[in-house]
């Protein structure tokens, strides 16, 4: 189901208002595009893959019927869009590919093993940080401006994953069914991600 | 009992509702009288909440006209085959 805002949002493009899309290009084109890298060879390519996807939402507006949110519509009309164009393109490595040899890859902690003493309880425990509710943290420009510098620095496979998942709030199932994964490695890239993510937060957050 | 180091491990799987009835409650158990692991727990949430609000980036002015332009002409296509079924004489 859509959110109230999403509602009133696609209420007003589909009168006409020019507004409400540019309102929808500014929150969604980025990470579409950060997404259309995945599966395309260029930048180039992706910005075409993002731009054909907003005309594709343009035309099914009027048969979008709101199962899903808006975002997760559009980033769904999106890597349709750009698995056609990555396999015009011969991009060489499907993502399931990419994510299994995620998950060949040696099971290295998420965490710093030597944080744990040799039972695994935490010899170096988290600290407290200074912003650790969402609203907080969300209030906190520098340590969101970081988040967003470590999302971009993920390993190809986790970023989308997590994009989809708690950017775009896909569900883990339609992340499957979209890039042909299967439950466990979603799971295990969703998790490595979102601990990279915590991480990175820790160290700037931390009242050490 | 859970070791702090298998709660960083198996923290995905329980905010996906992906664990047994009996592993949810060890887990519960472990962070109800961990301190450390609230913690963990508690910036693991924070964390995903942040991703999900991460703010707009700018669009380069190009594409924001291109996109406008994209925007009228779709409009403008939509009044024509509106008024083409209220009105199918020609002009």
């Amino acid at each position: 189901m859509a959110p109230p805002e999403e509602t009133q949002l696609l209420a007003r493009l589909r009168s006409g208002d020019a507004d409400a899309f540019d309102v929808l290009v500014r929150r969604y084109h980025a990470p579409l595009k950060r997404l259309a890298r995945a599966f395309v060879s260029t930048e180039a390519s992706a910005e075409e893959v993002v731009q054909d996807t907003w005309v594709a939402v343009l035309d099914g507006l009027d048969s979008f019927e709101e199962r899903s949110s808006l975002g997760t519509w559009i980033s769904r009309i999106l890597v349709n869009r750009s698995k056609t164009k990555g396999v015009r393109e011969a991009r060489m490595t499907p993502f399931s590919a990419m994510a299994d040899g995620e998950h060949d890859e040696s099971a290295e902690s998420v965490v710093d093993p030597s944080r744990f003493d040799d039972r695994g309880k935490w010899s170096a425990p988290p600290d407290r940080w200074e912003d650790e509710t969402p609203e907080q943290l969300v209030g906190n420009q520098e340590a969101m401006a970081l988040l967003d510098a470590e999302l971009r620095q993920l390993p190809e496979t986790q970023r989308v994953v997590v994009m989809l998942r708690d950017t775009l709030g896909w569900t883990a199932e339609d992340v499957c069914n979209a890039l042909e994964i299967n439950e466990t490695n979603q799971r295990v890239l969703l998790h490595r991600a979102r601990s990279r993510l915590r991480a990175r937060l820790e160290q700037h957050l931390d009242k050490r | 009992m859970l070791s702090c180091k298998q709660i960083t491990e198996l923290i995905t799987d329980y905010l996906e509702g992906r664990m047994r009835f009996a592993e949810r409650m060890r887990f519960q158990m472990h962070v109800g009288m961990c301190k450390n692991c609230r913690a963990y727990l508690r910036q693991m949430k924070a964390t995903v909440a942040a991703v999900g609000q991460l703010p707009d980036e700018p669009m380069p002015d190009d594409v924001r006209d291109e996109m406008r332009k994209r925007f009228a002409t779709w409009q403008a296509a939509k009044a024509a085959s509106a008024t083409g079924k209220k009105d199918p004489r020609p002009t």
